[in-house]
Order: structure tokens, then sequence, then C-alpha cells
């Protein structure tokens, strides 16, 4: 079952554009051969790190949203380990996070169109109707 | 203008032993419309952030919000000081734990 992925990671300043495009594209092309999805590449430009890495004071930081499965990330993070303009890098499981924020939104939204529309509410879902007095 | 001053605190302070001080403590209620004498034990009800500004997700890259909460030299500051809910402050410190490791936020100050 594939879930969802933020990849982060941190590319040493001193690189060149064209390069650090081609080293993503690179990154990219193991989630889809290995039969994930690539959801989003977003450079999030040059920002200072917090601390030092690997002697460099600033990095350009890339964040790959992919929709894959365990060994595909596993494969993506030791090429990651073993590329050297990256200095470093994080994955975070975003599925669970994402299904709770579902949950809340429909949650409010259930109870903000309840008191006013009861009548749209009922004819569109009388279970979601059925759960908001439950929760108020 | 001594006289007035002298006035006025002895105003404030013939109230304090009709009030019911002994027993109620510190947080007992106070003379109304004092001249706020001990006003520097008020302290305000705080409410968690993101209960109350209806703050769901706390991502990790969110740099302006993680560092509300943590301290000068890099601490994550405590419940207790922040006001944060429970479920909050365990969302917050996962994020800010994770923003460390990426380098977004200080393990320690510089140096």
């Amino acid at each position: 079952m594939p879930r969802v992925y933020e990849v982060m990671f941190i590319l040493r300043p001193d690189m060149a554009e064209e390069d650090a495009d081609k080293l993503i594209a690179g990154f990219a092309s193991t989630v889809t051969n290995g039969g994930g999805v690539v959801k989003t590449v977003e450079k999030m430009g040059r920002r200072k790190l917090a601390y030092v890495v690997r002697k460099f004071n600033d990095g350009n930081y890339v964040l790959l949203t992919i929709e894959a499965n365990g060994p595909v990330v596993l494969e993506l993070e030791r090429r990651l380990r073993v590329s050297e303009p990256v200095i470093k890098f994080i994955t975070v499981r975003m599925d669970e996070e994402e299904k709770r924020l579902a949950k809340v939104k429909a949650l409010r939204g259930t109870r903000r169109s309840a008191p006013p529309a009861t009548v749209s509410a009922e004819a569109a879902a009388p279970a979601a109707t059925e759960a908001a007095p439950a929760s108020a | 203008m001594p006289e007035e001053t002298q006035a006025k605190s002895t105003a404030a302070d013939s109230p304090s032993p009709s009030a019911p001080s002994p027993g109620s403590g510190p947080r007992g209620p106070r003379p109304a419309g004092g001249p706020g004498g001990r006003g520097k034990f008020f302290r305000r009800k705080k409410v968690c952030k993101f209960c109350t500004e209806k703050i769901d997700a706390i991502p990790y890259r969110d740099v302006r919000l993680l560092q509300q909460f943590v301290a000068e030299r890099g601490k994550i500051v405590p419940r207790r000081l922040t006001g944060v809910c429970t479920t909050h402050q365990r969302r917050l410190t996962r994020a800010i734990k994770q923003a460390r490791n990426i380098a977004l936020l200080p393990f320690a100050t510089r140096h």
C-alpha cells in the first residue's frame, strides 16, 4: 500500500543550478522506477542553516512529496546518503497526518453548516447530521 | 503631594483587612478598583494558540510558527509557560524536533 512521504533534503550551496536540477530529476526517477509517484517537487531556495553542517552555513532546500512504498523510500534514502552534494535529508510520513486533517476539516464543515442550513445538510448527508449533534 | 499619596495608600490598605484575605490566599478576590498594588500577581488565563486560532497542522517546515515556541537558547518552551494544550504541545514538540533535524531550527545557539 503506497504511502505519502515528504522528503526534504539540503544540497550544498556551491552547486550549479543545472547540476542540482539533474540531481533532483535523478531522485525523482528512482521513485518512479520503483513504482512510486512524485507528487510535487519544490525548490525552497537557499537559506541559512540553523547550525553548521559539513562546514556549510547555508544550503539549497528541496522538498519532494512522493507517494510510494517502503522499499522505494529506502532506496531513495540510500541514494541520498551516498550522493555527495546532499548534505542532509529527512523523510516524514504524511498520510496519517493528512487523514487527520481531512477528518478535522470535515468535522468543522458539518458543525459550521449544520445550524443555519439543516435542511440542505440532511438532504446531502444524513449520516453527517447524525454525527454532528452527537459530537456537539 | 506627599499627603495625597499617603491618603491613597491608606485607602488601598484599609479594604485589605476587611477583605477575606486570610484563608483565601493571594488568589482571593481583591478589592475592585484598587490602585493596582497587587496587580503583579495577576495571571492572565493562558489559552492554547492552536486551539483558539484553529491551526490544525503543525508542519515542521513552518519555521516562523515553531520559533514562537522555542526559547532563545533553542529550548522548547514548556507548556506551563506558553499555555499550549497537551495535544498540541505533543505535535509541536515533534515538529520542532523534525525541524532541528533538517537544520531549520537550532539544537542550541551557535558557539
